[in-house]
């Protein structure tokens, strides 16, 4: 795909100028009908060779993939040839778009495929249509729907992380020293790997035994600390952790929105007499609104995909009350090697998300209207 | 005269008095941003010095060096990075620095993927009006930036199969095309941003000039847009480099990332505490520096966009 953008950089100039020559455009029609042909004729042979019908002794797809790279080649060529400078335009979106088809389109309709089907990668006989079976499983697997359940409490738990760092956005954005130190130290959390965190936090700082914060629970009363054997703590604990590794990445979009906003609004309003605790309700609070919706729904979608800290910390459990959608999808996997089981709900979850936050923007956007 | 001075009188008064209430305000506001700043620090310091300690250190929950404990090299010896080991031969260093590898690779392979497709697109759709069937800017811009909800497990199982097929199960380059996948929309964001924040009469400038659309981009605009490239490479790389789900689905032994090198060893029961904390410290480490070091860039990544 780059290529293509090399290729036609150094032509650049004398293509632009005969845009509208009538050979340049009948080699471009060629170039893509060429390019179109060998994607063709390589998927019918591949197809013609997985069913078996002629044996061209492919081993693997990847052919494919290589005639999908040539094609994307020759499309962006013949854009150029056949439309001069507009073509020339085509060419920065072409390589972002083709990617974006090739590895999220094609797999989502594949997915859609196996999702019908009963394939378990551990049977021997392979993959068989079975219908609307899985979704009639789907709605008995109380595992998947305590999952969802799961996934409405970590979401509730979004308002007190952003509580929480909008209030460290408001001490930052205060007149004090060292604000650069502190940035820094604070917005570490965001950079640590969830998987290294569920080691540093999960088991080692909570384990019961030696653990620095069950010491801590101990010295405060609680006399067997234990974060992961009884559902609601262990949903806590899954939760505090997590807020440790993403409250930075709202409190800095939130000190932004505040270093952005103008300093003479409340300071107007100190003058008129108003109180620091008026002035942030008054004030403060409403501008930040646009920022503060920004940042929650950034927050939300990235939970929704929350998956590795339960898988290293509990595995889903005690008995599944951790477990957030992805993850107990993964143990779908690896526990019974259930593709097509496991492709469906990821199905499902998909379009649950899509609903919710189609819903959710839309929503924001009436009441955002409301207030300007 | 008179007015003036009872005036000067009222403006020192009040002075005085935020004064005061400024110091108690200013001494609660440092007390919570050293609180905090302890929270976001100690599992870090925790991690690090138990990588030091040996074991009746960590069950007697010993935390100052040299005071409390003798600090030693114990954790970072048995992965075979101490001062004492490091010429010896090592196993464990073998597979640390192979995965080490393998995760410098697919992060920055990635991430650089990413922002040179996601530049190309985003200046696009900042610069020139498209039209593709019935979708416009605005629908291809909403394509690319809705690939962001995509939870990663919608693609993995699909993914699983699809690559056993293509056989790039267990390869780099087929980890590397979905992280690509994964961070792109964020890469458009930011860069879409940058773009619009330049404006066109440069550009229009340079065709006057006769440079053509490419040259113009290249020889103009992306010096410009350098800042905001390396602010996007960063945010890149720190999510590559963290990922862990399709990491662990989609690699078994030659692509396999540190994060699933780390995962593997928490999981085995009775493992070293002193391995473990200096294991995990080495995976955090390259983030550590440049969360320190290049802060800066990050703030401008992540803030890019969300503010106007």
């Amino acid at each position: 795909m780059e290529e293509a953008a090399a290729l036609k950089t150094d032509a650049t100039l004398e293509i632009a100028a005969s845009a509208t020559d009538p050979q340049r455009r009948k080699l471009g029609r060629l170039i893509l009908w060429g390019g179109s042909l060998i994607l063709v004729v390589v998927i019918a042979a591949q197809v013609l060779d997985s069913i078996g019908a002629i044996d061209f002794g492919f081993k693997t797809w990847r052919l494919v993939a290589y005639a999908y790279l040539l094609w994307s080649v020759a499309l962006g060529a013949s854009q150029v040839l056949r439309r001069g400078e507009p073509g020339l335009r085509a060419l920065f979106i072409l390589p972002a778009a083709l990617f974006t088809v090739a590895v999220v389109v094609f797999p989502t309709l594949f997915g859609l495929s196996i999702a019908f089907t009963n394939w378990n990668l551990q049977a021997a006989a392979g993959r068989q249509f079975n219908g609307v079976d899985n979704l009639v499983t789907m709605f008995h697997d109380s595992f998947f729907w305590n999952a969802l359940l799961n996934m409405v409490y970590y979401m509730i738990a979004v308002v007190f992380e952003y509580a929480i760092a909008f209030g460290l956005a408001l001490l930052l954005n205060a007149d004090i020293r060292g604000r650069r130190f502190f940035r820094v130290l604070f917005l570490l959390p965001f950079m640590l790997s969830p998987v290294a965190v569920s080691w540093m936090v999960g088991k080692s700082l909570m384990e019961t035994r030696f653990g620095p914060i069950a010491a801590l629970a101990r010295d405060l009363g609680w006399s067997n600390p234990a974060f992961f054997t009884s559902p609601w703590i262990a949903r806590i604990s899954i939760e505090v952790m997590d807020a440790w590794i993403w409250i930075p990445f709202i409190l800095i979009l939130l000190l932004a929105g505040l270093q952005a906003m103008p300093k003479e609004v409340t300071e107007a309003a100190q003058v008129d007499g108003a109180s620091s605790w008026q002035s942030f309700w008054k004030i403060t609070f409403p501008l930040m609104m646009p920022v503060s919706v920004t940042a929650i729904i950034l927050r939300i979608i990235f939970k929704l995909k929350l998956a590795d800290l339960i898988i290293n910390v509990t595995f889903g459990g005690p008995g599944g009350a951790t477990d957030t959608v992805s993850s107990y999808i993964y143990r779908v996997y690896r526990d019974r090697s259930n593709v097509g089981y496991g492709t469906m709900l990821a199905m499902v979850y998909l379009v649950i998300i899509i609903v919710f936050i189609t819903m959710l923007l839309n929503f924001v956007n009436k009441r955002m209207q409301k207030i300007t | 005269m008179a007015f003036g001075s009872a005036a000067i009188s009222i403006g020192k008064d009040q002075s005085l008095r935020g004064g005061t209430r400024l110091t108690l305000g200013r001494i609660l506001i440092y007390a919570a941003l050293i609180v905090w700043s302890f929270i976001a620090f100690f599992p870090l310091y925790w991690t690090i010095s138990t990588s030091f300690k040996i074991a009746p250190d960590v069950t007697q929950g010993h935390l100052i060096p040299w005071l409390d404990f003798e600090p030693r090299w114990i954790g970072w010896r048995s992965i075979g990075l101490s001062p004492d080991s490091i010429f010896s031969t090592s196993t464990v260093r073998d597979e640390f620095l192979d995965r080490f590898g393998n995760s410098v690779i697919t992060a920055l392979g990635s991430a650089l993927l990413a922002v040179l497709i996601g530049s190309l697109a985003a200046y696009g759709l900042s610069r020139f009006t498209y039209r593709f069937l019935w979708l416009r800017n605005k629908d291809i811009s909403f394509f690319f930036l809705s690939q962001l909800i995509l939870p990663p497990v919608v693609f993995a199982l699909p993914f699983l199969v699809l690559y056993k097929e293509l056989a790039l199960l267990d390869t780099t380059i087929g980890l590397m095309l979905l992280y690509t996948l994964s961070v792109l929309p964020i890469v458009i964001w930011i860069m879409r941003v940058q773009f619009d924040t330049i404006p066109i009469e440069l550009d229009e400038a340079a065709m006057v000039d006769g440079a053509s659309v490419w040259a113009t981009f290249f020889r103009i605009i992306l010096p410009i847009a350098l800042p905001g490239m390396v602010a996007a490479l960063i945010i890149a790389l720190i999510l590559c480099w963290n990922e862990y789900f399709l990491a662990s689905l989609l690699t078994s032994t030659d692509a396999k990332t540190l994060p699933v090198m780390v995962a593997s060893q928490t999981g085995s029961q009775g493992i070293n505490w002193w391995a473990m904390a200096a294991l995990s410290g080495a995976q955090i480490f390259p983030l550590v520096l440049i969360g320190i070091f290049l802060e800066r860039y990050i703030v401008k990544g992540l803030t890019a966009g969300a503010v106007k």
